[in-house]
C-alpha cells in the first residue's frame, strides 16, 4: 500500500507541474518586435522617433529613424516605378526645396520613403536619385521592411494598395516634422499651393 | 491497485497535453485559402488568399487585461499619444480594471490599430489582412461564399442595426462555415492593411475618383454595388486612422500556416 501511495503522490506532483506549464507556455516574452522598449524622456509622445524603425538609404547605409532627430523633415511616400502622380509629387518636393533660403538649407532634410520596398532596393533608389537630380545631402531615400512600411504609413495617414505587379494606388501627401519628430503639417494632393508648407518649414528653421 | 493509479496518470497527462502542445489562449481554426473578387480590389481582379488560421472569437476584455498586465506600456495611463487617441480603453476604471458592467468575455474595444497589432504580435500572431478577413467573412453557417444568397446581406445589415452589440459576449452570433464566430454582428474589427482602402468615406468625393488625392484610385472601384454591408465595412476602414479607438471596434488575430519542409 505504501509503495502505491508513493507512486500516486509522484503522479500528482508531476501532473501539477505539467498543468502549470499552461501559464508559461503562452507568455511570449520576446519583446514586441515593432515597438521600442525604451521611450526617451526627451522625445515627445507624438514623435515618430518613438518608432524603433530601421531603414536603409540609397547609399545602402542602415540607419535608425532616430538619427534624423534635430533636422526639420519634409517627407513623402512614393515608389520609383510610379508613372502618374509620383513625378508630380517629386516636383512638388522640389518646388518646396527651392523656396528654402540657403542659410536654412542645412537644417532641412527632404525624405522620400518607398512604399514598394521589394522593387525599390538601395541601388534602384540611387539610380532614381540620379535621374531626378536629388544627389545632394539635402535628399534622403529610405526603404524598410514591408511591415515597417505599412506601420510608418499608418502613422503618416498615408494609404496605399498594390493594384498590379507594377503599380500602387496611394495617397499624395507631403508631411513636415519638427526637430523632435512631431508632425506639424501635411499637404494633400498634387500641385497644391505649397505656401503653408513652406511657411511652416521656414518658421521651424528660424526657431532652431 | 497500481494499474488504477496508472490510469489516473494517463488521464492527468492527457489533460495537460493540450497545454504542452502550445495551444494559444484563443482557439484558432483553419481557413482554407481560395480566390475571390473582393468588393474593392484592383479593377475587380480576383484575389488569392492562402491558407491561414483565424481566431475563433474576437479578443476579449479578459484576454486584453492579461496583455496589459504583462506589457505595461499598453496600459491606459502609459500608452503614448502616437499609438492611440485619448479614448483608449475609455471606459476602463483604471489600468487593470474593466469598466462597470463590462463582461470579461465581451470583445475588447476602444483599442487602436497599434495596440491591436502589438497584442497579436505578442501572441506570435498578426492582424488579418482586409482580403483575409473579407474572405472568411463571406461565409455563412453552411457555405464558404454566401454572397450570392439573397437574404445574406439583409441578415448582416439587420445585425448592423442592432445597438450596442459590443456589450454581448463573444460567441453570441453565428458560427460560420469555417468555425469562426462573430465576424458579423458583434464589433467591427481592425485589419493589418486597413489603410489600403482608398476611399474618403464620403460618397460624393469617391464618385469623383479623387484623382489628385489618390494616385491610381480610378482603378479601384466597387465590384458589387449590391453588397452594401461590405461597402459599409470598406467605407469605415477608409475613414479611420491608426490611432483611432472606437467603442464598437475590436479585433482578432490570425496566424500564417508554417510550411513544413
Amino acid at each position: 500500500m505504501n509503495k502505491a501511495m508513493k507512486t500516486l503522490i509522484k503522479i500528482i506532483v508531476i501532473a501539477l507541474i505539467l498543468s502549470s506549464c499552461k501559464n508559461n507556455k503562452n507568455t511570449d516574452v520576446t519583446s514586441n518586435k515593432s515597438l521600442s522598449d525604451v521611450v526617451s524622456n526627451e522625445i515627445p509622445e507624438l514623435s515618430i522617433y518613438n518608432l524603433p524603425s530601421n531603414w536603409t538609404t540609397q547609399d545602402n547605409k542602415d540607419i535608425e529613424l532616430k538619427s534624423l532627430q534635430g533636422d526639420i523633415l519634409v517627407m513623402v511616400m512614393i515608389y520609383t516605378t510610379c508613372k502618374a502622380a509620383c513625378p508630380r509629387l517629386v516636383s512638388d518636393m522640389r518646388n518646396i526645396e527651392a523656396q528654402i533660403p540657403n542659410k536654412n538649407k542645412e537644417k532641412v532634410k527632404l525624405i522620400l520613403v518607398s512604399i514598394d520596398p521589394e522593387t525599390d532596393t538601395p541601388t534602384r533608389l540611387k539610380a532614381f536619385s540620379k535621374e531626378n537630380n536629388m544627389e545632394s545631402d539635402q535628399w534622403l531615400f529610405l526603404r524598410g521592411s514591408t511591415e515597417m512600411t505599412r506601420e510608418f504609413a499608418a502613422v503618416l495617414a498615408v494609404n496605399y494598395k498594390k493594384i498590379s505587379p507594377m503599380d500602387f494606388s496611394h495617397s499624395n501627401i507631403i508631411s513636415v516634422f519638427d526637430t523632435n519628430g512631431v508632425m506639424v503639417h501635411q499637404q494633400e494632393g498634387l500641385g497644391v499651393d505649397n505656401k503653408e508648407t513652406v511657411k511652416t518649414i521656414l518658421e521651424l528653421a528660424d526657431k532652431n | 491497485m497500481v494499474s488504477f493509479f496508472r490510469l489516473i496518470l494517463v488521464f492527468l497527462l492527457i489533460g495537460c497535453s493540450n497545454n504542452i502542445l502550445g495551444q494559444s489562449e484563443n482557439e484558432m481554426v483553419l481557413v482554407t485559402g481560395g480566390s475571390f473578387i473582393p468588393l474593392y480590389g484592383a479593377d475587380s481582379a480576383t484575389v488569392v488568399v492562402r491558407d491561414f488560421k483565424m481566431d475563433v472569437y474576437p479578443v476579449t476584455n479578459s484576454d486584453y487585461l492579461t496583455f496589459v498586465k504583462k506589457y505595461p506600456k499598453w496600459k491606459k495611463s502609459k500608452i503614448i499619444r502616437l499609438f492611440s487617441d485619448e479614448s483608449y480603453l475609455v471606459k476602463w476604471e483604471d489600468d487593470t480594471t474593466l469598466g462597470i458592467n463590462f463582461l470579461p468575455s465581451s470583445p475588447i474595444t476602444s483599442v487602436s490599430w497599434f495596440a491591436a497589432k502589438a497584442y497579436c504580435e505578442c501572441q506570435g500572431k498578426r492582424l488579418p489582412t482586409v482580403d483575409e478577413w473579407e474572405f472568411a467573412a463571406m461565409a455563412d453557417e453552411n457555405i464558404p461564399d454566401a454572397r450570392i444568397l439573397p437574404d445574406y446581406n439583409q441578415k448582416i445589415l439587420t445585425w448592423y442595426e442592432a445597438p450596442k452589440t459590443f456589450k454581448n459576449t463573444v460567441g453570441s452570433t453565428f458560427k460560420n462555415y469555417w468555425g469562426v464566430y462573430d465576424l458579423h454582428g458583434l464589433v467591427w474589427e481592425w485589419t493589418l492593411d486597413f489603410n489600403s482602402v482608398l476611399m474618403s468615406g464620403e460618397s460624393r468625393k469617391d464618385v469623383d475618383k479623387d484623382s489628385n488625392l489618390f494616385c491610381g484610385s480610378a482603378a479601384v472601384g466597387a465590384s458589387d454595388l449590391m453588397n452594401y454591408a461590405a461597402f459599409m465595412r470598406y467605407a469605415f476602414r477608409g475613414s479611420i486612422k491608426a490611432s483611432y479607438t472606437g467603442r464598437n471596434l475590436g479585433f482578432r488575430c490570425v496566424k500564417d500556416i508554417e510550411v513544413s519542409q
